[in-house]
């Protein structure tokens, strides 16, 4: 097929042959003069182009907000999309979102509204129970500069006392239901050629005979080589409507997450057997990061500075890697070679990333250092698999991001704490060590001086956490 | 004459609130494009102190979709847009000053077109040494302007004198206004070869300025309109200024509507920030800890050219006091030039940076006492009938700082919550935590007197709908709201009568910036005075319809000796009996005399007042914190809208605490800006509000006949998150048991709190 088709106000849009790097938010803006949704960073990182796209998924709509700038116009074909506008009812009064911010003075400027109310309306679409947690987490990805966030606050809690709205989701789901297709599309304009292929045997064809396509998932990465590097994408390559590639597969060896899984849909899962990891998968991007975004796509990425990365080879996943008709596995952790450079030949993709079930003997914490809680790129990111026996240590993996060119294991402290008592003697002697088995760069986000006291005294957290009772984590305290 | 609705304290929404949550609320970049509108984006330079040799730009031009490229060359008038001292080129001339500097302009017929073609141009450069740190530039003595000076007493004498004597240096860095809406200007050619301008600034009279001196036109031939900003924080007061002229240039010579929207990051790398200071202090006290003589130096990092220094470093003398009497005093400021960004106006413009250092030195003099901190604070507040006078000379007419400290001190629980803090120190060996109470005095009025005036217009239509238009803009601030809730108290209607406009400078000429927090006191007043004009000729009109006295505006009625009226069915008979029904309204504040050379005289008509507490905890492993709790107390005088006012306390407690904590500008070695998105520019999320977040007004109506005896309420409280600051300091010198000053710079990142509890374990203090 070479047209999109979504759906926009209960209307199906149909497009020929978009641009396949066009934003959504260029595609409102500038396309179709509406201009509710606004842009404040194009990067994914501010939430005032937030919009909602729901999907059918087992005859139920899903809600995901995400933002507009980063996600690419032909990546809506067989969805809906919500923006703004869409919300007032027919009589034009104001949707619940809309109003309890109006009447709890959460808007000033206004300029971020728009992202705030498209947030709190996928909240409120997929009923979730509002609470400060829960509101913190929604709006991870939205930045105010005006109100402090109090009166936003207040809004989302107030937001469901308002008279229900009728959702009139059967019209939609029937709308969304004809939509699918099992056709993929295969697009050509004048500024590039788009595929969605729909089977994973179509993709790895695909992939193998144009090589020097981009691989395109959530985007949240790829969105900024064209909205900040400018780069001009000729082919790019779209895994969301691969079929095997949405899967998570559970099994008693583990469970394996398809490539077109998102960061929020895989935390979900993996939180049941890793619930320690549960601040840290809140604190990985934004909601609307994670909802795009994919934990496949993190690892594809190989950045330096990638957060599911150390936690995922200290708990030794493993990816499968697809070219043509041959699948290969390896360690994660065999994925990185050198900065930006992997183990995947030209034609070759991740398919999947499996996770180890989860053995009762491990004990586990992954941190994350950064000016801010929500919604940073890690100065340090750290990760600690350890199993003792009659408190000996029998494993340990430590890995750190942001600490080298590449997700790395620490092992000359690994060697040395292997088969000690895991005691505070040992444990300083592996601080001291931990300093030589990396030499970090100073950035905008810390000094290497920092980063090297600071890991060091994340293995003296994880130590007191395995051997004491005290209080370790500020953000979990309160007055 | 009884006035019902419109009173003070009624908290009506945002005028524009109902069209911010439905995206109806049109920005520049909103506007219906005209026909033929093109696109413009910068080209900027890759160093940060330079000659240009050569500027190549044909592979520019060869990008398909550019039309023009624009250098100096190209400006038919003054290559120049700084708003005191010329020194800010519009386009670079042959030399560049900082990394970012705007060097040529690609108009192209998109946005992206452009973008990707600015990228293309050969610059050959001939490196000049460049100064990228302020400490280095006061040693240099590189100036944008000469030093200023104040002396009160004799500090010399008093230090000499005095029973203890602390000195040091601190470090308190700048800060992005990461306005959500980036600068945008987007300029049509309109007849007799003049500009109609739409533009995201707090200025809209010094922006037609700028761009009648660019373009050699008379200021009558351009027109500048603002209805809203996505946020301005003092970042669009002078700094849209080159975005302005770029547009209007391109327009006039391509005789075409010009659009330049900047990306974020060309936004950042551009604009001039909040002022970075570096001091150097010494602090004579008593046992006690009176302060008994200060002597300091503050060195502000201004950027390659003046732009409003000048005045920042002003307010910043103004207000090292804060809410304390100093007797002798010796300030020297500097204005120090390096190869960076123009520094700019940032709520509080400068006021914040001179007030933090006298809460840094009472600190430590606290700490070096054995002492709480309030305990020090309380014993150096301003007194009321003695103890009263500013190093400036301006004696302080109704100070309250005693009686708001001690009602916070108590609603806080202050007292209760330093035991439970130091009981949970004592058990808790990483996790430590902090308080800190710091209070605010807050001088309203610009520095500069001829500033200090407004005027508006008020038109009551025949059918009883009212239009309100003003000097000031509106940025969020409720400006707008304000206003109009002042003119429905006036006329005794409700506010779905009243429209405000947008600011226009064909309609109010020769208006001030809407800034230093005096948008309401001058429009507010400007607009009371209009609208009571024509009040005052509705009642002499009624009083001769009606045959009799005591004429009553109110809920939507005209009435008199037991008679009444519809206000649209009274105006409709005005109408016809040909009285005048708008006005204009004009305001100038009363009293105000400065003498910028001594530093002396009564530059400001008021002062606010407020006070916070703040309580932290810190992980000394990490420098990781968390804000617990907040309680605020803060005078916004009779306040006209209290949720607006407390929108805007809370809402510069949290943007303060973000300059002081996780906002961290960050220069690489070249002199490049390297925090310039808000990927690596953080301000606070949602989760950084305190789940405990008390804010309260003070119930102190201004002695002032300022606008029903309201305060303004913009800056002030940005001083409030002094007490977040400080809350990590007592918190971090909690690891040796509050014996040593931690030497925290700010922001106090993680890494910055480290650093700090590194240095008390080695024994390393402030």
């Amino acid at each position: 097929m070479s047209s999109i088709s979504f759906i926009l106000d209960g209307e199906v849009i149909r497009i020929n042959n978009p641009e396949p790097t066009r934003s959504v938010l260029q595609y409102l803006r500038e396309d179709i003069n509406r201009c509710g949704t606004k842009e404040g960073c194009a990067e994914g990182d501010c939430g005032a182009c937030t919009v909602v796209i729901s999907e059918a998924v087992d005859s139920k709509i899903r809600y995901r907000a995400v933002n507009a700038c980063i996600q690419f116009l032909p990546t809506l074909d067989g969805k809906a999309l919500f923006t703004v506008e869409s919300l007032k009812q027919a009589d034009g009064s104001l949707h619940p979102v809309q109003q309890s911010m109006v009447d709890y003075h959460a808007s000033q400027c206004g300029f971020c509204t728009p992202g705030f109310v498209m947030s709190l309306f996928a909240m409120y679409q997929s009923e979730k129970p509002v609470n400060r947690e829960n509101l913190d987490d929604v709006l991870s990805g939205n930045l105010c500069r005006c109100t402090g966030y109090k009166p936003i606050i207040e809004a989302g809690m107030n937001m469901y006392d308002y008279p229900v709205m009728g959702k009139n989701e059967q019209k939609l789901l029937d709308q969304l239901n004809a939509l699918k297709s099992d056709q993929g599309l295969n697009m050509i304009s004048s500024a590039g050629s788009y595929y969605a292929p729909t089977s994973l045997d179509e993709l790895a064809e695909l992939y193998q005979h144009y090589p020097d396509a981009t691989i395109l998932a959530g985007g949240t990465d790829v969105g900024l080589w064209v909205t900040k590097q400018l780069r001009e994408l000729e082919k790019v390559i779209y895994l969301g409507n691969v079929k095997e590639l949405k899967n998570i597969n559970e099994s008693s060896s583990g469970v394996e997450i398809g490539a077109a899984v998102t960061l929020e849909d895989a935390f979900e899962v993996l939180s049941i057997s890793y619930p320690e990891l549960g601040e840290f998968f809140r604190r990985f991007a934004s909601m609307p990061v994670r909802n795009a975004g994919t934990l496949v796509g993190n690892i594809a990425n190989g950045s330096p500075i990638g957060d599911s990365m150390p936690v995922l080879i200290a708990i030794a996943a493993r990816v499968r890697l697809r070219q043509g008709d041959a699948t290969r596995e390896m360690r994660l952790q065999d994925l990185y070679l050198d900065y930006q450079k992997n183990a995947m030949q030209p034609g070759e993709f991740i398919e999947s990333v499996m996770i180890p079930a989860r053995d009762s003997a491990l004990i586990l914490s992954s941190y994350k250092l950064a000016k801010r809680f929500d919604q940073d790129i890690s100065a340090v990111c750290a990760a600690f698999a350890l199993r003792l026996d009659g408190g000996k240590v029998t494993d340990i993996k430590i890995v750190f991001g942001g600490m080298a060119a590449i997700p790395k294991r620490a092992e000359q402290t690994e060697d040395f704490l292997t088969g000690k008592s895991w005691d505070e003697k040992n444990i300083q002697q592996g601080m001291e060590l931990l300093k030589l088995d990396f030499q970090p760069m100073s950035d905008m986000r810390s000094s290497a001086a920092y980063r090297s006291q600071a890991s060091a005294n994340l293995l003296y957290r994880f130590y007191l956490q395995t051997s004491s009772e005290i209080s370790l984590n500020v953000f979990e305290a309160c007055v | 004459m009884a006035l019902i609705s419109g009173k003070p304290g009624w908290s009506t929404p945002h005028e524009s609130a109902h069209l911010h949550v439905a995206g109806e609320a049109p920005y520049v970049d909103d506007i219906a494009e005209l026909a033929g509108t093109l696109y413009a984006a910068p080209g900027t330079s890759q160093r940060a102190h330079a000659r240009i040799k050569t500027i190549d730009l044909d592979a520019v031009k060869a990008v398909a979709g550019v039309v023009a490229v624009l250098t100096a060359e190209d400006i038919p008038g003054h290559n120049d847009c700084g708003p005191i001292i010329k020194d800010d080129p519009i386009l670079a001339d042959g030399l560049v000053q900082y990394f970012g500097q705007p060097i040529f302009v690609v108009i192209a017929t998109s946005q992206t077109a452009a973008r990707k073609a600015a990228k293309k141009a050969k610059v050959e450069y001939e490196d000049l040494p460049a100064t990228l740190d302020v400490r280095e530039a006061k040693q240099a003595e590189s100036w944008v302007l000469p030093p200023a000076r104040l002396r009160q007493g004799d500090a010399q004498t008093a230090m000499a004198g005095a029973e203890n004597r602390l000195s040091g240096e601190i470090s308190v860095g700048g800060q992005e206004q990461f306005y959500l809406e980036g600068q945008i200007s987007y300029a049509s050619p309109a007849e007799g070869g003049g500009i109609h301008l739409w533009c995201s600034t707090q200025h809209p009279t010094e922006m037609q300025q700028v761009v009648a001196h660019a373009l050699n036109l008379d200021f009558n031939q351009v027109l500048v309109e603002m209805r809203r900003m996505g946020g301005g924080f003092g970042g669009k007061e002078s700094q849209s200024a080159i975005f302005a002229c770029i547009a209007s240039i391109a327009a006039k010579q391509l005789n075409r509507p010009v659009k330049m929207r900047l990306d974020r990051d060309d936004d950042m790398m551009i604009t001039g920030k909040r002022h970075g200071f570096e001091y150097d202090y010494e602090i004579g006290f008593d046992n006690e800890g009176l302060i008994q003589a200060v002597d300091i130096d503050m060195a502000a990092q201004a950027g390659f050219s003046a732009d409003l220094t000048g005045p920042v470093v002003a307010r910043a003398v103004c207000h090292l006091d804060n809410a304390y009497y100093l007797n002798d005093v010796s300030i020297n400021a500097f204005s120090c030039k390096t190869n960076s960004q123009s520094n700019t106006a940032f709520r509080g413009f400068g006021g914040p940076q001179g007030a933090i250092a006298m809460e840094y030195m009472i600190d430590n003099i606290a700490r070096k006492l054995g002492k709480d901190a309030l305990e020090v604070r309380k014993l150096n507040y301003y007194g009321t009938n003695t103890r009263n006078v500013t190093p400036y000379g301006q004696i302080v007419e109704d100070n309250v700082i005693p009686e708001l400290s001690a009602q916070l001190e108590q609603s806080s629980d202050y007292a209760e919550r330093r035991k439970a803090i130091r009981s949970f120190n004592e058990n808790s060996p990483i996790l430590r935590k902090g308080l800190a109470l710091t209070p605010l005095k807050f001088g309203i009025s610009f520095n500069v007197v001829h500033f200090n005036q407004a005027g508006a217009l008020v038109h009551i239509y025949t059918d009883g709908s009212v239009l309100v238009n003003h000097g000031g803009t509106e940025m969020g601030q409720g400006l707008h709201t304000k206003v109009a809730q002042v003119v429905a108290r006036e006329l005794g209607i409700s506010m779905s009568r009243i429209r405000a406009t947008a600011t226009d400078t064909s309609k109010v000429a020769n208006t001030s910036a809407t800034a230093a927090s005096t948008g309401t006191d001058l429009n507010g007043k400007a607009a009371q005075d209009a609208a009571r004009q024509i009040r005052d000729r509705l009642t002499v009109f009624a009083g001769e319809y009606f045959g009799a006295d005591g004429v009553e505006f109110a809920n939507d009625t005209v009435s008199c000796a037991g008679k009444s009226m519809p206000f649209n069915e009274f105006i409709v008979l005005a109408y016809q009996s040909r009285i005048q029904l708008w006005s204009d309204g004009f305001y100038k504040t009363p009293g105000l005399h400065w003498d910028g050379v001594k530093m002396q005289g009564s530059p400001f008509y008021y002062f606010a007042y407020g006070a916070a507490v703040s309580e932290v905890i810190v992980d000394t492993l990490t420098g990781e914190w968390k804000l617990l709790r907040a309680d605020i107390l803060h005078d916004a005088g009779n306040s006209i809208n209290p949720a607006i006012d407390i929108g805007q306390v809370e809402g510069a407690y949290i943007q303060g605490m973000g300059w002081l904590t996780s906002e961290e500008l960050v220069w690489d070695t070249n002199g490049r800006l390297t925090t310039h998105a808000p990927s690596t520019y953080k301000i606070p999320t949602i989760t950084d509000c305190p789940a405990e977040f008390h804010t309260e007004l003070f119930d102190n109506p201004n002695v002032k006949d300022t606008v029903m005896r309201s305060k303004a309420v913009g800056e002030p409280p940005l001083l409030l998150p002094f007490s977040v600051f400080f809350a990590i300091r007592d918190a971090i010198s909690s690891v040796d048991d509050h014996q040593q000053n931690p030497p925290l710079r700010a922001p106090a990142t993680p890494e910055a709190i480290l650093d700090a509890i590194t240095a008390l374990r080695e024994g390393r203090d402030a």
